[in-house]
């Protein structure tokens, strides 16, 4: 246990090192993290949410959208971040591009599922009361939708925070990663003290979003779910019971 | 795991292909010849990795799946520790079990279990539930023990979603353990990480990880076929 503490200590520090000088503080390391994450998820959901939304309100593409989210998981990040490493060169972009290959997918799926879930009588009513569209996928189905999308977005997010870590041992720095992949220049405790920050990012982010996401639900949704456990990754299950259809 | 500074270029024989020496996009010659020695290898390990853990993750899912669907109560803490675990991301989960456990398989192996948990617990307990109370009045009026009714009825009825789990993990543990070569030399993170060191090598970059993707594609096939092999009755529907 005394790696611990000497890892503790680390982090009080804020990632010095005795006899490293030029090391970057680990708030500077965590803000590039959540930085490099926000712009992945970011662009992600601007590319998935209104695919998801199209194929769910026109109910097709089920198969598609749902094994989508199952090649994804099976694409390995490290992979992933070092073929676009090889072929482009691992700048800032190439990271975003690795990131978003990889939460796309969950997004997509989490979004069909919502929208593709919300009950037809409650459409049927929509466009007995004169909606269009539009305005049936804007004042109905996303915000019913909305909680599962939500979880799709915290999904790919706590995978983003996880790949952007993984693309240190990739070659690419200024991430929390680093000081996990350079052993050499940060110890061991070095090491384990940035393991537990990335641990603790992803635990808060996580927790945010969580948050975030109770706030967003609909009230009417909300008396629903107390009846069923919490949705931590709703989608699994929901997912599960759909692909034995 | 190759030290950083070794030579520029991997497995460099003095006979490598100029396809290997002018690092092409992708060189079957190197392929070839480093199957035995360098592929092959590490495609067993990976494989091996994978089964322990989703084996050993099972058995845990289904033992606390089965006291879930017995004492509800039992429920949110499972989801609320897998969920915690699940959440770490896999590089500081790694780390964080070297200290205590030491970098070995043992490390690698509880963390690419804790993956499996949530997912494997989820779809389980789902499953179970999903299984209507007029089949199990119908199993009870038949004069079917509690026990019975759990391995004849319930767990027959939840496969699909059980199996539907067991792909999910399946699949994401055989990326997540490309990771694994950071505390313990063993998978196909391993030819990875030496390619990465490399130039990047391009040829041993795409080659390991197209086996990883490819093995995740298998296993995943190989699922279905076993789902559809033990549900003869959903196929009549």
């Amino acid at each position: 246990m005394h790696e611990f503490v000497e890892a503790f200590k680390f982090i009080l520090h804020n990632g010095a090192i005795a006899g490293e000088p030029e090391l970057p503080s680990l708030a500077h390391l965590a803000l590039e993290t959540l930085k490099v994450g926000a712009i992945g998820v970011a662009v992600s959901a601007l590319i998935a949410v209104p695919v998801g939304v199209w194929l769910g309100h026109i109910h097709r593409g089920s198969f598609a959208a749902i094994n989508l989210g199952n090649v994804g998981r099976a694409l390995p990040s490290l992979a992933v971040l070092a073929i676009g490493d090889a072929f482009l060169g691992l700048g800032l972009s190439v990271v975003e591009l690795a990131l978003v290959i990889l939460a796309v997918p969950p997004i997509i799926t989490n979004t069909y599922l919502g929208v593709d879930g919300v009950d037809g009588e409650v459409v049927d009513a929509a466009c007995g009361m004169g909606m269009g569209a539009t305005e049936i996928i804007a004042r109905v189905e996303l915000p019913l939708a909305l909680p599962l999308i939500f979880a799709g977005i915290r999904t790919a997010s706590v995978f983003v925070i996880s790949t952007a870590t993984i693309a240190s041992l990739a070659g690419f720095s200024g991430t929390l990663g680093d000081p996990i992949a350079n052993e050499t220049s940060y110890h061991f405790y070095g090491v384990l003290g940035a393991a537990i920050c990335v641990a603790a990012l992803a635990l808060a982010v996580e927790g945010a979003l969580t948050l975030a996401q109770h706030a967003l639900t609909p009230r009417g949704l909300r008396l629903e779910r107390q009846t069923q456990a919490d949705p931590a990754s709703g989608a699994v299950a929901h997912a599960a019971t759909l692909s034995t259809q | 795991m190759r030290e950083a500074g070794g030579p520029v270029i991997p497995n460099y024989a003095a006979h490598s292909s100029s396809c290997v020496v002018h690092n092409h996009a992708f060189c079957w010659g190197w392929v070839d010849e480093n199957w035995g020695s360098v592929l092959w290898p590490a495609l067993r390990q990976h494989v091996l990795l994978v089964a322990a853990a989703v084996a050993i993750g099972f058995a845990i899912a289904f033992a606390l799946a089965l006291a879930a669907h017995r004492y509800r109560r039992i429920e949110r803490p499972t989801i609320f520790v897998t969920t915690l675990l699940y959440t770490i991301p896999s590089l500081a989960l790694f780390e964080l079990l070297v200290a205590p456990v030491g970098a070995n398989v043992i490390s690698a192996e509880i963390a690419l279990v804790s993956y499996t948990l949530l997912i494997l617990f989820r779809n389980i307990l789902t499953g179970l539930r999903s299984v209507p109370a007029e089949v199990l009045d119908s199993a009870e009026g038949m004069g079917m023990s509690r026990r019975q009714a759990l391995w004849r009825v319930e767990l027959p009825l939840a496969l699909p979603a059980i199996i539907a789990g067991l792909r999910i993990a399946v699949v994401t543990i055989i990326a997540l353990a490309t990771i694994v070569y950071t505390i313990y030399d063993a998978g196909l993170g391993v030819p990875i990480h030496t390619a990465l060191g490399e130039g990047p090598f391009k040829t041993e970059l795409i080659a390991a990880g197209a086996l990883a993707i490819a093995l995740a594609l298998l296993a995943d096939g190989l699922l279905v076929l076993a789902q559809r092999a033990l549900t003869p009755w959903a196929r009549a529907r």
